[in-house]
């Protein structure tokens, strides 16, 4: 029911939205995470995420779990999180839900990726014309 | 007991390896570690938060440290 994954080749977003199909679905919500050109009005090159991946494959089961926990309808969750160097337009992340109906696959999904954002051991820098930055290191 | 301890993102950046070697009291809590840590590494202060996993949890500061810990040192996350 739930399918994690960290992959540093490009994620295949139709394989992901096919992973979650149930007979009993009539919703699939998806959110697709991707590199945009600029970040605080610098614009970015390219990105390096760096992944502890033990942990981060753990906890972002760990996340899904609580989702399924939060909305016992749900019906089948995918995550796949990309690693490595990314340019701009690339998919860094995909989250797939399925439920019988509409409210709950977007509660669902939401939670999983914000949840992911704060917990999930996987570190973003970002590159710039004239520098790099790891995301969130300093307050 | 001797620790190994992990290390990404910034915190390897700052430390200047992937992982650390390091001797350490029997039975010490996680936050002693970070404090000795902090004070080898003192830019490690500067960073929004510092974590330390045990065996790819997220440990309390009173957690009891052991040698055969997978222990790693996990600077502000950022993926999605």
């Amino acid at each position: 029911m739930i399918h994690i994954d960290l992959t540093d080749q490009p994620i295949d977003i139709a394989a992901a939205l096919r992973s979650v199909e149930a007979d009993g679905a009539g919703a699939i919500n998806t959110f697709i995470g991707t590199v945009r050109n600029q970040s605080t009005g610098r614009p970015v090159v390219r990105l390096e995420y760096e992944a502890y991946d033990s942990m981060a494959l753990h906890q972002l089961r760990k996340v899904a779990e609580q989702a399924a926990e939060k909305w016992p309808m749900v019906q089948k969750i995918t995550v796949v999180h990309r690693k490595g160097t990314l340019y701009i337009g690339d998919v860094a992340v995909v989250v797939a839900v399925s439920t019988p109906h509409r409210a709950e696959s977007f509660a669902a999904c939401q939670y999983i990726i914000d949840t992911l954002k704060q917990v999930v051991t996987i570190w973003k820098k970002e590159f710039y014309q004239d520098g790099d930055v790891w995301v969130a290191a300093h307050p | 007991m001797n620790l190994k301890i992990a290390l990404f993102g910034i915190a390897k950046e700052i430390v200047g390896q992937p992982e650390l070697a390091l001797n350490f009291p029997e039975g010490q809590p996680v936050h002693q570690l970070l404090e000795q840590l902090r004070t080898d590494y003192p830019a490690l202060r500067q960073l929004s938060s510092l974590a330390v996993a045990v065996n790819n949890e997220y440990a309390e500061d009173t957690q009891l440290l052991q040698e055969r810990d997978e222990i790693a040192l996990i600077p502000p996350v950022s993926g999605g």
